[in-house]
């Protein structure tokens, strides 16, 4: 890049990488009022999201919910819509310079060929493309063209030309009416002057042909989890279905590989992708959804779900689905010349060679760097780990090596979508931390100019169609539509208006309000989605209400889906229009209210996670009162002396809470609990007691942070014998150096106390990799000592797998046992014995032990008092429930209330601080917005209707509604409803209604769309 | 004679099934223009009368389209429509109405493809029903 004068101090933020973290980073900072550039290098953006038909563990969807207010679209239209989202797609950085607070930043966006501004997607393009290569998305399942639209749901949408397959033939330029095809299209390059950068750089899945013995490419019916996800979705050419690609059979024996590409030295990808084992139990369960009587066998070494809500999965895929497990490693697949069927060769966990046939098999590829992220890597000036991921430091999750660049996602290290939201938040907080210090206001407050009394007369109507690409009556008989629609009814004023963008025609719109003294509106267009935001938009900035504009779908909705023909798509579209114009006389101009928040934050628990939101939120500029119900700050992490990965917790500890009691923005109370709650998002009021005072607190977001604690086993002789000690016990002693410890012979641990049983049927995920690290440090001290772990499953995932199979290394050993055949921890005559079955060998194992420990797992805080007293949610194990466990996986339902820490799931250091980082932006956003805007369509009751049944206050989602006790009426919180109607449909006397959905307004569009 | 071309009536959710009709759209699969849409802001909006009100006055079909379950952008709202529907439906049965004429499916935001063929399948099996016969009844 040219060097220049230094560069500028900037408070816009560039995302690099739009998917899951990058999308999450943009529209938290974004909504936070800071510019964001947000560059992809493919010509889409959504990373691996839109290929996820199905996300687990809820089986869901879930490609919506991403957006900081919910309810919301999905991530990806809302970062293509945000205001203040610049979206470069096609584009990658090749060069910076500067320093945090003042980056300058060059970007080259590649050429596409097609101006999307003037491309009206009508595939003609596609049709005569004579060249066909595998399409990129989904694995190369499919075929695409060289102009191509990249995936169905491509955001932008827009096609584009592949200049390293196209043959410059022309023949797309001759056909494409609107002439958007241009073949000389040049490259742009962009200087941008931000103050920091996020990385949301994802992975690449593992190239499932470098493990030669399986197959794949080489045989048809060997896929990747990356095309076998693909064809499980609705859109795919099977249609959900999973076939052979050989004969387009359905298959009826089906194996899935797991770790092909993680945990695998021989192809130097050591560590554990973290996610396989969850993503092929969810593509398991669904092909058995699509075929019940599909035979499916899932090869695996350890299986590991160790996310909230996993555990339960896994025993639903074994027992509900059947799903056959089989602890073996597969050694090499053949193919069978005739019938294409595969031939498995396996050695099960006695060491027996095994052959079995099957139809199809999927591998379950593991997660790697690309080079082009390597690439990118280095022009950035970050360090990169061992296994070519970005380096962090552990208790800085998502800070990378340069300051001022940030991380989040399985640039990281593997990982999930609700971890990957949680660091994407995390980053979007560090940047709002580093850009709020000079103090300066964002960009968020606009001003509109005041409103008319627009609407307040009878109604006048001015319908308006938007043409671009076709014209109307390319499509419909438009003269005889245009005539219709100018009969109906208060309709005054009738037109066409060709444009070029959907915001094209709004000048002359704005003309005819005037001219016509038009009060109402009906626009059709095309692609309403975009439409409703522009145009409401547009029209605030002249003064027009909103929301007394209707609109109505002629394009997408009827002339281009319909094939039959002028007579037919005129009369329905004359239909839509009757159907619109009613709706649009019975307009309302709802003004939208909105309230004050209090910029305050209240976070509960001062542990680490409640620690570091406290921080952060303070270091964005907001009040904070943390209340802890302890004398002493630092909650679990004070009884930590070091990690699996080597940091020191304590100096960690110790500094974090000088920064928080030196912060002149936070105030502590210690020997303090909420005693009560009332209000709403943005404005609550709290009780609290300290130190058996009452104090009352005015705050504008609320995030619970008060942790787990250790299970108490009340097996294995704990608590009867002193030489039976928990893993944490253990750390103590080995800190203190305890005499206990010094001369030990043999060590046995066992795994899973209190874990995975029928008290806590869930994995406490961390319990492995404490066992690991107690292990190597005892180990570190006398490596000639025994050790011995019984486990059931290693669930040392991502980069702790390095620390276990250091262990093993180092000589410790593991010996699994079965859940139904524990292991038995016997005293007599005062030596210590445990006896163990070894399912592997299927015999008895005794082992004389020194010392035996437990590991036992987390369970949370008893919430149950709190979680009533804040109205927050539990889930069936006593953690917080979140209001969408993969894209709001901090938030409760309602807005304003968040959570972090231990009380969300167990979690090891390094995930609280990223929790409680991403809790404080979450919470951040909310207090910097300023003030809460009402939804579009509030509820309203018509007290003269209204007899109190108070069924409306019940069916309401969100807890806006209440009984005004002096009338004894329904009354509705306006700030808190979402309008959702369900309040609408459940008055028996018509007495709660909605904005512009009043039953009337439905059932007279519904009348005029019935005629 | 002309061949008989059913009116269906279709509520969809803003969330998923409406941007999903969107996406069929904007990704041009073609589908039979007997279905009129109405644009609601979840499928818990959709009263039962309105869904009678269409029957009685002339449809022939009524879809209504939401977010898979657990998707609802309103935390529930599909379940209450399912409930609505299945006791609905449960009535029509009862008073020897085909219950057949009322659709309830979920349909998401990508899943264009599905909405289509959704039309197209409705379409046909309500041609093979013929007529709804609930507007003659209703005014005899
Ligand atoms: S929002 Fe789609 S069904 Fe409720």
């Amino acid at each position: 890049m040219a060097k220049g004068k230094k560069a500028e101090k900037s408070r816009d933020v560039l995302v690099v990488g739009a998917g899951i973290a990058g999308m999450q980073s943009a529209l938290l900072l974004a909504e936070a009022g800071l510019q964001v550039h947000l560059v992809e290098s493919s010509p889409a953006i959504g990373g691996y999201f839109p290929l996820l038909d199905k996300t687990f563990p809820t089986n869901s969807c879930g490609v919506c919910f991403m957006s900081p207010l919910p309810p919301a679209y999905c991530p990806i239209y809302e970062s293509e819509l945000h205001e203040n989202i610049r979206l470069m797609t096609s584009s990658h950085v090749d060069g910076i310079e500067g320093e945090p607070g003042a980056f300058r930043v060059s970007v080259t966006q590649r050429p596409t060929f097609v101006d999307p501004g003037k491309c009206n997607n009508c595939v003609s393009c596609v049709e005569v493309c004579p060249v066909e290569v595998p399409r990129e998305f989904g694995g190369g399942l499919e075929k695409r063209k060289a102009i191509y639209l990249p995936f169905p749901q491509a955001i932008p949408r827009s096609y584009v030309i592949d200049p390293a397959t196209c043959t410059r033939c022309g023949e797309c330029v001759k056909v494409c009416s609107p002439g958007a095809i241009d073949l000389d299209m040049a490259e742009q390059r962009h200087t941008l002057g931000v103050g920091a950068v996020i990385l949301g750089l994802g992975f690449e899945p593992f190239k499932a042909e470098l493990k030669g013995e399986y197959g794949f490419g080489r045989y048809d019916n060997v896929l990747s989890s990356i095309q076998y996800e693909r064809m499980l979705s609705f859109s795919s050419p099977s249609r959900g279905m999973p076939v052979r690609r050989s004969d387009g059979r359905v298959p009826k024996k089906i194996a899935f590989l797991q770790c092909v590409g993680s945990r695998d030295p021989s192809c130097g990808q050591t560590h554990c992708s973290t996610i396989c084992c969850m993503y092929a139990m969810k593509q398991a369960m669904i092909t058995k959804e699509r075929d019940p009587e599909a035979e499916i066998a899932l090869f695996y070494m350890d299986i590991r779900p160790m996310g909230k809500d996993y555990e339960r999965y896994y025993e639903r895929t074994k027992g509900e689905y059947g799903i056959d497990f089989r602890r073996s490693a597969v050694s090499v697949v053949k193919q069978l010349q005739q019938t294409r069927d595969l031939l498995v060769t396996y050695v099960t966990e006695e060491g027996s060679f095994r052959e079995e046939q099957f139809d199809l098999i999927v591998l379950s590829v593991g997660f790697t760097v690309s080079d082009e992220v390597k690439e990118l890597a280095q022009v950035m000036g970050i360090e990169l780990n061992e296994a070519g991921f970005c380096r962090t430091e552990e208790f800085a999750p998502t800070q990378t090596s340069r300051p001022g660049i940030y991380i989040g996602g399985t640039f990281r290290e593997p990982r999930d979508i609700p971890e990957t939201v949680v660091e994407g938040a995390s980053a979007a907080a560090q940047v709002a931390t580093l850009l709020a210090a000079d103090g300066e206001k964002g960009v968020r407050d606009k001003v509109y100019p005041e409103e008319g009394a627009l609407g307040e007369g009878p109604p006048r109507i001015g319908v308006f169609f938007l043409s671009r690409g076709h014209r109307l009556s390319d499509i419909f008989m438009a003269e005889e539509l245009i005539n219709h629609v100018q009969g109906l009814r208060d309709v005054v004023h009738g037109e066409e208006i060709l444009v070029n963008a959907p915001s094209d025609g709004f000048d002359r719109i704005k003309l005819r309000i005037g001219e016509m003294e038009l009060n109402r509106l009906v626009v059709a267009g095309s692609s309403l989605r975009t439409l409703r935001m522009d145009f409401g938009e547009m029209a605030r900035g002249i003064g027009f209400n909103p929301s007394l504009i209707e609109y109505a779908d002629l394009w997408e909705g009827c002339g281009l889906v319909h094939p039959q023909g002028f007579s037919e798509t005129t009369h329905k579209a004359k239909v839509l229009m009757e159907v619109a114009v009613e709706r649009a006389r019975r307009l309302e101009p709802v003004k939208k209210g909105s309230s004050q928040i209090s910029r305050k934050g209240l976070v509960i628990g001062g542990g680490i996670a409640g620690l570091t939101a406290s921080l952060n939120l303070a270091r964005q500029g907001h009040d904070v009162a943390l209340v802890e119900r302890e004398d002493e700050l630092g909650g679990n992490a004070r009884h930590t002396w070091y990690t699996l990965k080597g940091s020191d917790p304590q100096v960690f500890l110790r500094d974090l809470i000088e920064m928080v009691e030196g912060n002149p923005k936070i105030e502590i109370f210690r020997k303090a609990e909420v005693k009560h709650l009332e209000g709403s998002g943005g404005n609550y009021r709290t009780l609290i007691s300290v130190d058996g005072q009452e104090k009352s607190l005015e705050h504008g977001a609320i995030i619970l942070a008060n942790g787990g604690k250790e299970i108490k086993p009340h097996e294995y002789l704990y608590g009867q014998d002193s030489r039976v000690v928990t893993q944490r016990e253990l750390e103590g002693l080995i800190h203190s150096e305890d005499e206990r410890i010094r001369d030990l012979k043999r060590v046995v641990m066992i795994q899973c106390v209190g874990s995975r049983d029928e008290d806590h049927p869930y994995c406490s995920r961390i319990c492995c990799g404490h066992a690991v690290k107690n292990a190597l440090k005892l180990k570190e001290r006398q490596p000639e000592m025994d050790l011995f772990i019984l486990y059931r499953d290693v669930r040392t995932y991502g980069f702790y797998e390095h620390a276990y199979s250091g262990a093993r290394d180092k000589g410790v050993i593991f010996i699994r046992y079965d859940p139904d055949r524990k292991p038995q921890v016997i005293s007599r005559d005062g030596d210590l014995t445990i006896s163990t079955v070894d399912p592997v060998i299927g015999a008895k194992v005794e082992l004389a032990a020194d010392l035996v420990v437990l590991s036992t797992g987390i369970e949370p805080n008893d919430n149950r008092r709190l979680a009533e007293i804040v109205g927050a949610d539990l889930n069936a194990d006593g953690f917080f429930m979140e209001a969408n466990p993969k894209s709001a996986p901090l938030d409760f339902v309602d807005r304003g209330k968040f959570f972090c820490g231990l009380g969300h799931s167990p979690n090891f250091i390094e995930d609280s601080i990223a929790q409680g980082e991403a809790a404080s932006m979450r919470a951040g956003v909310l207090l910097s917005v300023g003030e809460i805007e009402q939804v579009d369509h509030v509820a309203y009751v018509n007290h003269r209707l209204c007899c109190g049944c108070g069924l409306c206050i019940s069916v309401c989602p969100y807890g806006a509604r209440f009984m005004d006790e002096e009338i004894w009426k329904a009354e509705v919180m306006e700030d808190v409803c979402r309008g959702c109607s369900s309040c609408v449909v459940v008055c028996r006397n018509g007495a709660s209604q909605q904005h512009n959905f009043e039953k009337a307004t439905v059932m007279a569009m519904v009348d005029a769309a019935v005629t | 004679m002309e061949e008989f071309e059913p009116r269906i009536i279709a509520f969809l959710c803003h969330w998923c099934t409406y941007t999903g009709a969107d996406l069929a759209g904007t990704t041009r699969q073609q589908y039979p223009p007997n279905i009129r849409i109405i644009h609601m802001m979840c499928s818990g909006a959709v009263d039962t009368i309105y869904i009678l009100k269409a029957l009685i006055d002339g449809a022939d079909g009524v879809l209504i389209g939401g977010c898979h379950p657990g998707d609802c952008h309103y935390q529930t709202g599909n379940y209450k429509a399912r409930r609505r529907v299945g006791i609905l439906k449960e009535i029509f049965h009862q008073v020897g109405f085909t219950e057949d004429r009322i659709w309830l499916r979920w349909i998401s935001a990508s899943e264009g493809k599905l909405f289509a063929d959704t039309v197209t399948q409705m379409v046909e099996e309500l041609k093979k029903m013929g007529p709804n016969p609930m507007k003659k009844l209703w005014l005899a």
